[in-house]
């Protein structure tokens, strides 16, 4: 006996197999996500006052991105109405876009990733605190002699066996007596935060990090939950990039059973869509 | 039967063009559910005997701390160096090797999680139900038997992740099978690294398992198997995809957070003011260790469900099939298993009521989890029912089945002590709790297995396995398992924690001189330790007949005389044997509901689900074309 309705739908329940095993997984991914969006709403409620940042995305890029991947959403449609009418040429034009499209929403997230690791904050010994994008730092060897660096190395750092330490950094950005000044900035209304560079000497920091995932359970949020999603941009681009070459050879030898596999992948390229959907406001508006 | 001497090659030859497959695979990379369920099944059963093993060690620990470890010692200091230390004597003289605290906690957390995610569900969802469901829903395999093979692969991956984490410097996971932040987060260890990450393995394989299951069940039902006729099994095992497939993910969202705060150093589950050996920990701070016993127990409790539901549902085929009757309120099983599935997603904080969440959300759980009690008990209720007035075969698989009703019945009655808040203050993280889970899984699920192994036997290899050593292992099994696990209950009352390395001799009890009252626990409760540890290794003793029989069987058992050795309804029985690939050798329709036992006016008392209506008799299926 051959397994049935491989492609054609079973008539009581009008599905074909495929078509259920991914609304069963995309009923999975729901769970995932769902847990990691509980969580950070339980993270944001147990904020302590002025911890949670606000404006801190660019949201300019953040639209940008939405636009490209409902762009890219409807043209995984239209990819597959195009099979449906038995237009491969069209179906290749559209599929090409959708696979650009997840290119450039990759391209435009790792531009966002990069500014947060450059961006660091300071506390100073004295409780106050810096922040802003890192201009550059001064390095000195053991002679005393001077090395400018525009990445931040840590405190200390050895190369060529010659071990530097940090003379002073300098960072594009504001000063701060209270964290909420830096966190909420629409709440300050009285202070006008102009950045400017800021240089701090290496004996007055007290701690310094940059705004990775272990600045604060806010950058942690983000870059778990941006980073999964990524993740299943690049996923889901793979797919389609294989039905889109190698895998296209199928269209010739059975045309239903490929139809189905585009419809089942777009039906996943839309989760993550919708994914994204929900992270923006959630990351980049609230 | 009649098709019993067809030519086995004829099934498969019309599926596939390609070639026979090799060794390779027929046996390893194979695609045949059936293949990949005994996969299942063998590699599960190792696992659920090395788990086994663990807790041999260290209930070795808990009898007789701080002595040598008996025959393995030098064994375990040789593979694990000084996690298992030496002891000398008077002379300096190394005389044997005791089990470190450490790796005690190691064995503990290990143990948990090997029984739970590599031994039972592997064994109970994936195993029977991969092998038994298309089968009994007439179906030639899986809806997507690549994947099927792939869920297997990852959770072997897993497995081997876990098995290799023993030997990693600082050996295994040792937080607890729970894995509870921030204990799990501080240590330098990478062991608890390797658990998250094969966690996540095991939760993928458990996913593409689930999504195939339901896939299965939903679309390649044959002809006239509407749901009303499905097998209980069947039902229990799509409620149980489902708990997976909804329940896992949020633990594999809490891995990943977890996996974050070890290696990004973030603090999703590490509070502010986190202080670690008296040093204020260097973490952003801000998050809150709650939320990791929410996220776990949102899978661990659903999990609970995937343990027991699967051995309700193969309980209830033999139960029918032994008493030659229909199964009594077969509706109530199904509507009970659906309301199970449902309210297991709600009770999952009844496991946190000592952690200071708030008396609301208390009282919501232990509502909650009382009215969960209600289909368990009206499920249970169905298999005594059915009992009364049949005139019952007592072989092999019945008497684990007969045995899973009170033990089942123990463990879950104990648990409502633990479902009510205020009680659940006193027993919380002591020897009942144990002895509440064990019974549910142990004498409960695990007999319910061994019952299925003992039923399905001939079905896979055409050879029953010994009665005799089969009735052996099962009055000597139900002796020790009740053994092990009754004093635990008289323990955990008399306050003895689990979790203990010592198994509680730190806090025997000493009387006060001046009034006489003894201050800890009594002497006479630390001293029930010894006996549960001779019932254990007794235990593993009387499994022995188990394994010789399981492997002696496959070559010298007694041959089937029919493709239905035990006269059953269900579709599994109506297969040439063992079952060829592509299963049927004609598509089976389906005209009858799936116990009809004994039904009057037939001439055999068991009517096959195939048999068209008015008795006529079934063709003898042709070669299928």
């Amino acid at each position: 006996m051959e397994i049935p309705y491989t492609v054609k739908p079973r008539p009581d329940t009008g599905l074909y197999n495929a078509k259920v095993g991914i609304w069963l997984f995309l009923a999975s991914e729901v769970m995932l996500f769902g847990a990691l969006f509980s969580a950070y709403i339980l993270l944001r409620v147990g904020a302590s006052a002025g911890t949670w940042p606000h404006g801190l995305l660019n949201v300019t890029l953040g639209t940008i991105n939405t636009i490209v991947l409902i762009t890219s959403s409807i043209t995984v449609v239209m990819a597959w109405v195009s099979l449906k009418l038995n237009q491969f040429g069209k179906f290749k034009m559209y599929q090409a876009i959708t696979l650009l499209c997840a290119l450039a929403f990759l391209g435009i997230k790792s531009v966002e990733y990069k500014d947060k690791f450059s961006h660091y904050q300071i506390i100073k010994k004295d409780g106050t605190y810096v922040d802003g994008h890192m201009h550059g730092a001064t390095y000195l060897d053991k002679e005393g002699k001077s090395r400018e660096e525009h990445k931040f190395h840590g405190l200390s750092f050895k190369e060529n066996n010659v071990e530097y330490s940090l003379k002073e950094v300098v960072l594009n950005g504001i000063e701060a007596a209270q964290l909420s000044e830096i966190n909420e900035p629409h709440k300050d209304k009285e202070h006008k935060h102009e950045h400017k560079n800021i240089s701090v000497p290496a004996a007055e920091i007290q701690k310094i990090n940059n705004y990775g995932p272990w600045h604060n359970t806010y950058m942690a949020i983000y870059f778990t939950l941006t980073g999964l999603h990524a993740l299943h941009v690049i996923g889901g681009a793979l797919v389609i990039g294989f039905l889109w070459g190698p895998g296209a050879k199928m269209w010739r030898t059975e045309p239903e059973r490929f139809t189905n596999r585009i419809e089942v992948s777009g039906l996943f390229w839309h989760f993550v869509d919708l994914v994204w959907i929900f992270l923006f406001p959630v990351l980049y508006l609230l | 039967m009649q098709h019993t001497n067809h030519d086995l090659h004829h099934g498969h030859d019309h599926d596939h063009a390609h070639h026979e497959p090799g060794f390779w695979g027929k046996y390893v990379f194979s695609t045949d559910h059936k293949v990949i369920g005994i996969q299942y099944a063998i590699t599960a059963l190792v696992f659920l005997f090395f788990g086994f093993s663990l807790m041999m060690l260290m209930r070795w620990q808990l009898a007789y701390p701080g002595k040598a470890i008996p025959l393995v010692g030098s064994l375990l200091h040789n593979m694990l160096g000084d996690a298992a230390p030496g002891i000398t004597d008077a002379s300096g003289k190394i005389t044997g090797y005791i089990m470190s605290a450490d790796l005690y906690n190691a064995f503990g957390a290990m143990h948990g999680t090997i029984m739970v995610f590599l031994g039972i569900v592997p064994l109970a969802f994936a195993a029977f139900g991969n092998f038994v469901v298309p089968l009994q829903i007439g179906a030639p395999d899986m809806a997507f038997p690549r994947v099927n093979m792939a869920s297997y692969q990852s959770f072997v991956v897993g497995g081997v992740i876990m098995l290799v984490s023993f030997f990693i410097p600082g050996g295994a996971a040792s937080a607890g099978w729970t894995s509870y932040s921030p204990l799990a987060t501080l240590g330098s260890t990478h062991g608890q690294t390797f658990w998250i990450i094969g966690m996540v393995f095991l939760i993928t394989s458990s996913l593409l398992g689930a999504v195939n299951f339901i896939a299965t069940i939903i679309q390649m039902r044959a002809p006239g198997m509407n749901w009303m006729r499905l097998p209980f099994f069947v039902w229990a095992q799509f409620v149980t995809a489902f708990l997976l497939l909804l329940a896992f993910p949020p633990l594999e969202a809490a891995a990943v957070m977890q996996l974050m705060d070890k290696v990004a150093h973030t603090s999703f589950f590490l509070p502010t003011g986190l202080v670690v050996s008296g040093q204020l920990a260097n973490i952003s701070g801000g998050g809150s260790p709650l939320l990791w016993q929410h996220l776990f127990w949102f899978l661990g409790h659903p999990e609970v469900y995937v343990l027991i539901l699967p051995a309700m549902g193969i309980v209830c085929e033999i139960i029918a099939n032994n008493t030659r009757k229909p199964i009594w309120g077969y509706k109530s099983l199904v509507y009970s298993t659906l309301a199970i599935g449902f309210l297991s997603f709600i009770v999952w904080a009844h496991h946190m009521y000592l952690t200071g969440m708030g008396t609301k959300i208390s009282t919501f759980f232990q509502t909650t989890t009382m009215i969960i009690s209600i289909p368990s008990v009206i499920i249970l209720t169905c298999f005594f029912i059915s009992l009364w007035g049949g005139s019952i075969r007592f072989n092999t698989p019945m008497l684990f089945c007969l045995a899973f009703l009170p033990m089942f019945g123990i463990g879950g009655l104990t648990g409502l002590p633990l479902g009510f808040n205020y009680s659940d203050l006193f027993l919380h993280d002591t020897y009942y709790v144990i002895a509440h889970f064990h019974y549910i899984v142990a004498p409960g699920t695990i007999f319910a297995l061994f019952a299925g192994i003992y039923y399905w036997y001939p079905k896979a290899t055409g050879r029953h396995m010994s009665e005799f050593w089969g009735k052996v292992h099962f009055w000597l099994s139900f002796l020790f398992m009740n053994l092990i696990f009754q004093p635990m209950f008289v323990q955990g009352m008399a306050g003895l924690n689990r979790r203990l390395y010592d198994g509680g001799a730190t806090y025997a009890g000493v009387a006060d001189p001046a009034t006489g009252l003894v201050v800890g626990i009594p002497q006479v409760f630390l001293d029930l330790n010894k006996m549960i540890s001779h019932a254990a290794w007794a235990l593993a003793l009387v499994q022995i007949p188990f394994i010789i029989n399981f492997f002696w069987s496959m070559k010298n058992g007694k041959k089937v005389t029919s493709d239905n050795p035990w006269e059953a309804t269900t579709l599994e029985w109506q297969t040439p044997t063992p079952p060829p690939h592509g299963n049927f050798l004609t598509e089976p329709h389906v005209y009858r509901g799936p116990y009809e036992y004994s039904v009057p006016g037939h001439g055999k008392d068991f009517t096959p689900q195939n048999e068209p209506e008015h008795g006529a008799p079934q063709p003898i299926p042709q070669k299928a074309h």
